[in-house]
């Protein structure tokens, strides 16, 4: 029986403080019952003696000083995991959402996780078609990898990941049978009809049996979303390394998630770093992006694809920022491109893949693709300056090479990163798109592609 | 000194920190062990009775009340044979073991000796039976892959050689002992330092000798001299790491530690896997024998990250120590800062800038001034060299933050990486006209005798040709690129080969990979001779820049960076005859 205390000495903002107690951990567990018999949950941040602070998932409201009931429960929040996950959805807070019943655990999961060793990860190397020419031609996606899409407000970020877990297909394992994703989805303080939006493309494509859904939504208690990712990715391990199945977690909007970490923080009244959040969100946020990965004799891997919004587009913001410095590249979406009609605007300059090298070339995709996307990078960077001069100078003052790479850049742009929601290009598809391009230019500028590969790819 | 084990009480969990009551007797940076899994900690603070402790592993489920016990000594490391080829977390616990006993994920009390204990070295005696030693004589000597590895007296023991036998030995059996003015002292092929004190040295010495990179913007424009300290700020996907793993790969140490300080876990099992597979130019041997990883990625404890770059600097000066050149990478320095942030915090102290504690500063400065140049202690007479290169991540590529500003103040060279040359993918993307080398002057005849006469002007006269097309630039942006004279048009020219042909170096090529001295120089002479032949004839006999855009050496000349190192002098021997032909084809077509 566990001891039950009636002793809340405070309540600020989503946390409680309970004096008087005994014997509590930290991270326990804590279930609060409510003067109306609701029930709640929350985690101890902190133990001081005999006084413990408690973050309540669920946020504070309604919440009174005396009638406040609190039972610790002497272990870590877990998730029941077991096969049956897939094809439900869950709330933030892991309650079953579909009005199905509670899963048979086959395992109890610290949804905190472990950290994976370094020295068993097994490096990232498997290509990945996504479809979409601006990420596999130049921004490679691989099996394992954490690449996260930068995006703004009223930019099309949810079709681009939709599309992206509709299409997505590893052409290496196709020779063995091939392998479906299961998709684990997380969304905290989204709207309502932006999960939805996900939901009905996952259920009308069938793909929903192979999908676990928590949905913390806009009007959902902030405090939940900082549980929510932890659990999607405590379901995604459990179906990469116990079931070996290849898993791809969207994440989506992680903007909020930071947010509700600030919001405890200052609760706490702990020192601010950048913009009022803490001082630990590159740490924190690093234990969800680091559970991304492969590891070494292992079938299943997980790969990650979280959203974020930033805000007025600015990169530099501390969310994009330390999410940049933990992630193996980024997807940003462009708010000019968007405005001139451009799908996906995937800004192709600011965009990066790190494990690209690794994942591409003979044997993986193609052996003239690295140098096909270098030079791709390389002129479509110049093109975009030879445009920059265009505005000022006018075209006429350009000279014959750079009135080339002029219509090389609206061409790319047209031909290249356009492409429709529901258009699956194979890589081999991407490389000849960039070919083709290419050949608009001379072909002394064609510098960073091997002479051979020009003969033989260029039309 | 006696041992004292003091047992206290947890009152207080925080996070990483924990404070204990009854602790009365302690020493500051003891290592504690707290709770029933027995925890490893070290106490940073101490009031009264009470202790603060970071503890370097996860602290769900402790509770006040439990248990923290002092082990009278201040954390420390093993250091000996079986390091090289290695792979450790924050607090030197092997990585690889760990995996073999506990699985792919790190489980909490996980534990394992930091040197094989079964392992049997061939120890070879190299100082006799009665002879008088003092702290880092070499008293004999074991081979451990390519290096052999000196067995040193530790720093503060000296005294008579009363035993010494060569033979099999692993790394706890005592090889000999010292008969010292308090008693005697069992040496064994492993000693203790603990991580924070640095190991001593007999003097220290100026700088003279570069650390050969073969990365040709650094070594050529940039250079860093052996026992030299260095940093690379720049914002993500700046190709910060990429940088720093070329530099552990190419550069001409005997020894590199590299230490992965809050950083991917991918970027770790990068470099376990492909170092191997590399060879080291020097020896022969895989490039991992030489190398040892300090890998506490993001996601583990941030305590055991603020512990891992002297868990990295102690082990480098350990091999300064035995006479070996060595370079350390720290990947990143933010990390570190940042987890002492996060200490502070905890701590309530008063916070400083951007909420770093006040003290940044000076630990900053205390660890890079453990680089350096230096005449080791004991005999046989020896220098050492541990040159530092701390990576630094500043937020938003802002270079005024605080971790940044304290480490340019310590350090000689600055190799600034920026986000608009990696936009275009000119990597490495190291700004030609921000950064700097302190190092220039006293490595100057270094290079005119190692890499040729003409190697201090040749820099000059290309770094000039740079700046003149920064400020070229501005005019070509406000009117035009007609508006310049003929001579000015070259400059541009030349200068957009320097950049495109000779700075950017493509990490992923095999060749391009690594330039030795020798190529940078007789590149760097093509591209300068190209440049003065053509503006001398600009000066006779007018010609259009056109009919020098269509020479066909040009192309050559950019490819030359993929000509191999065995065909360097041949390839470049050609190319350099055809320049006077082709700048004589030049006409005003």
């Amino acid at each position: 029986m566990l001891t039950e205390y009636t002793t809340t000495a405070d309540v600020t903002g989503p946390l409680l403080i309970v004096e008087h107690v005994s014997g509590v951990g930290y991270d326990e567990l804590v279930e609060v019952e409510m003067a109306s018999g609701e029930k709640r949950r929350g985690k101890v941040l902190e133990v001081h003696n005999d006084r413990a602070v408690i973050q309540m998932f669920e946020g504070t409201s309604g919440m009174n000083v005396p009638e406040t009931r609190i039972r610790f429960q002497g272990d870590v929040l877990k998730l029941a995991v077991s096969n049956d996950l897939l094809g439900r959805t869950f709330s933030g807070s892991g309650a079953p959402r579909d009005g199905q019943a509670e899963i048979i655990p086959d395992e109890m999961r610290d949804i905190n996780g472990s950290p994976i060793n370094p020295a068993a990860r097994a490096y990232p190397n498997d290509f990945i078609q996504t479809g979409i020419s601006t990420i596999d031609g130049m921004n490679t996606l691989v099996l394992g990898q954490k690449l996260p899409i930068f995006s703004g407000s009223g930019l099309p970020h949810s079709k681009l990941a939709a599309q992206i877990a509709r299409q997505a297909s590893v052409p290496s394992s196709k020779r063995q049978g091939g392998i479906d994703f299961a998709i684990v989805f997380a969304a905290m303080g989204i709207t309502f009809e932006e999960a939805e939006f996900f939901i009905n493309d996952f259920t009308t494509r069938g793909a929903m049996e192979r999908s676990v859904l928590f949905i913390n939504l806009a009007d959902d208690p902030a405090v939940e979303r900082i549980a929510t990712p932890r659990m999607a990715l405590t379901a995604a391990e459990y179906l990469a390394y116990t079931k070996h199945m290849h898993v791809l977690v969207i994440m989506t909007d992680m903007t909020k998630y930071a947010e509700a970490l600030r919001e405890v923080s200052s609760a706490r009244k702990e020192v601010p770093g950048r913009r009022g959040y803490p001082g630990y969100l590159y740490s924190d946020l690093a234990t969800l992006y680091e559970r991304a990965g492969r590891i070494q004799g292992e079938q299943g891997s997980i790969t990650q694809l979280p959203i974020l919004s930033m805000p007025e587009d600015d990169k530099t913001h501390p969310i994009p920022d330390l999410t940049g410095y933990i992630t193996e590249g980024q997807i940003v979406l462009a708010r000019d491109l968007h405005q001139r009609g451009i799908y996906p605007p995937v800004q192709v300059l600011g965009s990066l893949s790190r494990l690209m090298p690794k994942g591409i070339g003979e044997g993986k995709t193609r052996e003239d693709h690295s140098g096909v996307a270098n030079q791709l990078f390389a002129s479509y960077a110049r093109g975009q300056e030879v445009r920059e001069l265009a505005t000022i100078l006018g075209e006429g003052s350009l000279t014959d090479t750079d009135k080339k790479y002029l219509e090389f850049v609206q061409r790319f742009e047209k031909e290249f990163v356009q492409q429709g929601v529901d258009e699956n290009r194979t890589i081999e598809d991407t490389l000849a798109i960039g070919w083709r391009l290419l050949s608009i230019l001379p072909k002394n500028e064609l510098k960073r592609v091997k002479v051979e590969y020009i003969e033989k790819y260029a039309d | 000194m006696t041992t004292k084990n003091i047992t206290g009480k947890i009152e207080k969990v925080s996070g990483p920190l924990v404070v204990a009551g009854d602790m009365r007797g302690a020493n500051i940076q003891d290592v504690v062990r707290v709770g029933p899994s027995g925890l490893i900690g070290e106490i940073i603070e101490l009031h009264g009775d009470t202790a603060s402790v970071q503890v370097y592993e996860e602290t769900s489920g402790l509770k006040p009340g439990d248990v923290v016990t002092s082990t009278g000594a201040p954390l420390s490391l093993l250091l000996g044979p079986g390091m090289l080829g290695a792979i450790y977390d924050g607090i030197q616990r092997p990585l690889d073991v760990i995996q073999a006993s506990h699985g792919a994920f790190i489980a909490r009390g996980a534990e394992a000796p930091a040197l094989d204990e079964d392992k049997k070295w061939q120890f070879t005696a190299t100082r006799e039976k009665g002879s008088e030693v003092t702290g880092g004589d070499i008293i004999g000597t074991v081979q451990e892959g390519p290096l052999v590895h000196s067995v040193m007296v530790p720093p503060h023991v000296s005294g008579i050689l009363i035993s010494i036998a060569s033979g099999q030995s692993t790394v706890q059996d005592t090889l000999g002992e010292v008969k010292t003015s308090s008693g005697t002292h069992a040496l064994r092929l492993a000693q203790r330092w603990p991580i924070r004190v640095p190991r001593p040295v007999q003097r220290k010495l100026v700088p003279t000798t570069p650390l050969v990179t073969g990365q040709r913007v650094i070594d050529t424009f940039f250079p860093i001299a052996k026992g030299g300290t260095s940093a690379i700020p720049g914002p993500f996907g700046s190709g910060k790491s990429v940088a720093q793993q070329q530099l552990a790969k190419w550069s001409d140490a005997d020894v590199i530690v590299y230490i992965g300080c809050g950083e991917r876990g991918n970027e770790m099992t990068d470099v376990l896997l492909e170092f191997p597979e590399l060879t080291d130019p020097k020896t022969g041997e895989s490039l991992m024998k030489r190398t040892i990883l300090i890998a506490n990625t993001s996601n583990m404890p941030v305590a055991a990250r603020e512990a891992s770059v002297y868990t990295g600097m102690t082990i480098a000066e350990y091999f300064r120590d035995m006479g070996y050149s060595v370079a350390l990478m720290a990947d990143s320095t933010s990390r570190w800062a940042e987890a002492l942030r996060e200490m502070s915090g905890r701590l309530e102290e008063m916070p400083g800038d951007e909420g770093y504690p006040a003290y940044l500063g000076s630990r900053t400065a205390q660890f890079y001034e453990r680089a350096g140049i230096a005449d080791v202690l004991g005999t046989p007479g020896r220098q050492g060299s541990l040159t530092a290169i701390g990576a630094v991540s500043p937020p938003g590529g802002d270079l005024s933050e605080p971790v940044t500003q304290n480490t340019l103040s310590v350090v000689k060279v600055f190799w600034g990486l920026e986000e608009r040359l990696a936009y275009r993918r000119h990597y490495p993307a190291i700004n030609w006209l921000t950064s700097y080398s302190l190092y220039l002057d006293q490595l100057a005849s270094y290079f005119e005798e190692h890499a040729g006469h003409r190697w201090n002007t040749l820099r000059a006269e290309a770094m000039s040709i740079l700046q003149q097309e920064a400020a070229l630039d501005e005019i070509v942006r406000l009117v035009g690129l007609e508006a310049l004279s003929k001579h000015e048009q070259l400059v541009l020219h030349i200068a957009r080969m320097i950049r495109e042909d000779y700075l950017q170096q493509n990490a992923y090529d095999e060749v391009d990979t690594f330039t030795s001295l020798h190529k940078q120089y007789r590149m760097l002479s093509l591209l300068l001779t190209l440049y003065t032949k053509a503006d001398s004839r600009l000066r006779e006999q007018d010609f259009s820049m056109q009919s020098f855009l269509a020479l066909s050496v040009l192309p050559e000349i950019s490819r030359s960076k993929f000509i191999a190192e065995h065909d360097v002098d041949t390839a470049f021997d050609v190319l350099q005859a055809s320049i006077d032909s082709a700048v004589a084809s030049l006409t005003s077509q």
